[in-house]
């Protein structure tokens, strides 16, 4: 079996065994363990949320340092769009994009244009009809990891498309090589916000291979970027990308750039989660288009940004009003790098990840469901998180699984000792019957 | 195996409860995703049905490696005509209830089409048992 890669990953040292992670992960994938937290690597879905909510900062994600961008002749960024709201008073793309190639890549090309063309196509599969309704937009990685393993029913309504930053790196890579650029000197890099971004890069599910060589926090560019920008009085003119593609990065912009009516656009993975339930419940069969993204704020409020995506939400705002007004002032970068022939669709179909699953034999996984229901009427289903499981009933599944003991309750395990203290009372009490002596009226009595 | 769920009238907006935790349970049995979308799409109007028309009921679920039964009894007002009720759009459900987004009168004829068998006993004044099964293989 293929091993699992993930970007999330715990820095041991730094972790303190709090119960704060396994509280919150949307697909409780994590337990402590001997107080440290451990994540299950088949349940997760690289959202983020632990990153997001750890005080101690014990969760990262594991990215490329921008130095391995040496390890290719010909340096490409692809940045996505969240970039461009990071930095206080830039409005200018340009500047950022100059920024990029004064940092030492060669090239830069912008997820959002890919994006406007991701939703031209997207268009086209929906006008078809033939995916069962609502829609759901395959964007977010996270989510579409969370559908594999809480939702697989509504794996066939996810649109079959690749995601803007697969398609920009294809088209990128084509066109240089045909500029006549090795193919093999070429490295592109995709400046993400997040987690999920990078173990889709490196391990993807849909397609044979990612043209994406590596992937730069984004958070870990902006201090590098913030020097430079300062720099730049005349910026190149390398933005190819409007508003429509650039407004991607934030909640609803994919539902707007396409212009399908009567759609949704929810963000925060549990607001995803209650929304893909009516889904499947079948009560959402008379919207179109569903846009789910893991962070609030889409995008902008990905774990690897720097910003709060409040204010990034205010500075996308004012970039595409600068946009807006320098629409006849900037001739946008027109290059011949958009290629037809290039396949924007999932090359093989998204698997179910039965990872909840008790036993792959159902009349087995049936009696473990019965001793499961039976341990988890013990348990005092306050859901304190003591046991290292996230809930009482995620440690009646451990506890059939064979993963934890019933003792791990700290309830049980107080019961247990009194129960214990009882009973080594009551046979304190039982005196050999050579010694013991029982007084009845003042007088002995031999039993 | 059995389980059983209580389900409380006129709460709205915590309907659906029992069909989350039915959804969770046949998850861990590893039954198949088109199987729990028909029951969960089943089980949710039945529940919904159950809040909106008769003050609750109870739920009870047998699971055996070929198939899911499924038996909700309530003891509400009953279905005056049932061939009327089995029509698409057909509600008797009240304003509030509509106001809400419910009783567009799918709930029966969506059970009838995503589940494997149905039967319906009703009394007027009496109640409501509604039996479902779902094949597993």
């Amino acid at each position: 079996m293929e091993e699992i890669f993930h970007s999330v990953r715990l820095d041991i040292d730094k972790c303190i065994g709090c119960t704060d992670c396994i509280k919150r992960c949307p697909t409780e994938a994590i337990r402590v363990r001997n107080g440290k937290a451990h994540i299950m690597d088949e349940r997760c879905i690289d959202c983020g949320m632990c990153i997001r909510i750890c005080r101690n900062h014990a969760k990262k994600a594991v990215t490329e340092p921008l130095d391995s961008i040496n390890d290719y002749k010909f340096k490409v960024a692809i940045p996505a769009p969240t970039l461009y709201t990071q930095f206080r008073n830039v409005v200018d793309p340009n500047i950022i994009l100059t920024a990029l190639k004064r940092l030492g890549f060669d090239e830069v090309f912008e997820v959002a244009r890919a994006a406007e063309i991701i939703t031209e196509e997207s268009k086209k599969i929906l006008a078809k009809g033939k995916i069962p309704k609502p829609v759901i937009s395959s964007a977010c990685p996270a989510i579409v990891k969370l559908i594999q393993i809480r939702f697989p029913s509504l794996i066939p309504n996810i649109l079959p498309i690749i995601s803007p930053k697969e398609a920009m790196a294809r088209y990128a890579k084509k066109y240089l090589v045909r500029k006549g650029i090795k193919k093999e000197d070429i490295g592109v890099f995709f400046i993400s916000p997040c987690a999920a971004k990078v173990t889709n890069s490196k391990q993807p599910q849909v397609i044979d291979e990612s043209y994406v060589d590596g992937v730069i926090s984004l958070k870990e560019i902006y201090l590098k970027l913030v020097p430079v920008i300062k720099t730049i009085k005349e910026p190149e003119i390398l933005q190819m990308s409007s508003n429509t593609g650039i407004g991607w990065a934030h909640t609803g912009g994919e539902g707007y750039a396409s212009g399908i009516e009567n759609h949704i656009a929810v963000d925060g993975i549990e607001n995803v989660i209650k929304i893909l339930e009516k889904v499947e419940n079948g009560k959402l069969d008379d919207v179109n288009f569903i846009e789910c993204l893991a962070c609030v704020g889409g995008c902008l409020g990905g774990p690897l940004t720097v910003e709060n995506c409040f204010v990034s939400s205010n500075r996308m705002d004012r970039i595409k009003k600068f946009n807006e007004n320098n629409k006849d002032n900037y001739i946008k970068r027109n290059i011949p790098l958009f290629d037809e022939k290039i396949d924007l669709y999932w090359s093989k179909p998204l698997q179910t990840k039965q990872v909840m699953k008790l036993d792959d034999d159902v009349e087995k996984a049936i009696e473990k469901l019965e001793q499961l229901e039976e341990i988890y009427d013990m348990l005092p289903k306050i859901d304190c998180g003591s046991c290292g499981a996230p809930t009482c009933r995620a440690l009646a599944e451990d506890i059939v699984c064979g993963k934890a003991h019933i003792e791990d309750c700290v309830f049980m395990l107080r019961q247990k000792v009194r129960d214990m203290a009882e009973q080594m009372v009551t046979l304190a009490q039982k005196m050999p019957p050579s010694i013991s002596k029982e007084n009845t009226n003042g007088g002995t009595k031999i039993i | 195996m059995k389980i059983h769920y209580d389900v409380e009238g006129g709460e709205f907006i915590s309907a659906g409860v029992a069909s989350s935790k039915l959804k969770k349970t046949l998850k861990q049995l590893g039954i198949s995703p088109n199987v729990i979308r028909k029951v969960s799409i089943c089980m949710y109007e039945a529940e919904i049905n159950m809040v909106i028309h008769a003050d609750g009921g109870v739920i009870d679920v047998e699971i055996t490696p070929e198939n899911i039964e499924i038996l909700i009894k309530d003891e509400g007002p009953g279905i005056e005509d049932l061939d009327l009720a089995m029509q698409v759009g057909y509600s008797t459900a009240s304003s509030k209830a509509r106001e809400m987004g419910f009783g567009a009168g799918m709930g029966l004829p969506n059970i009838k089409r995503h589940s494997d068998g149905m039967k319906i006993e009703t009394k007027v004044g009496e109640g409501t048992k509604l039996e479902l099964i779902f094949n597993i293989k």
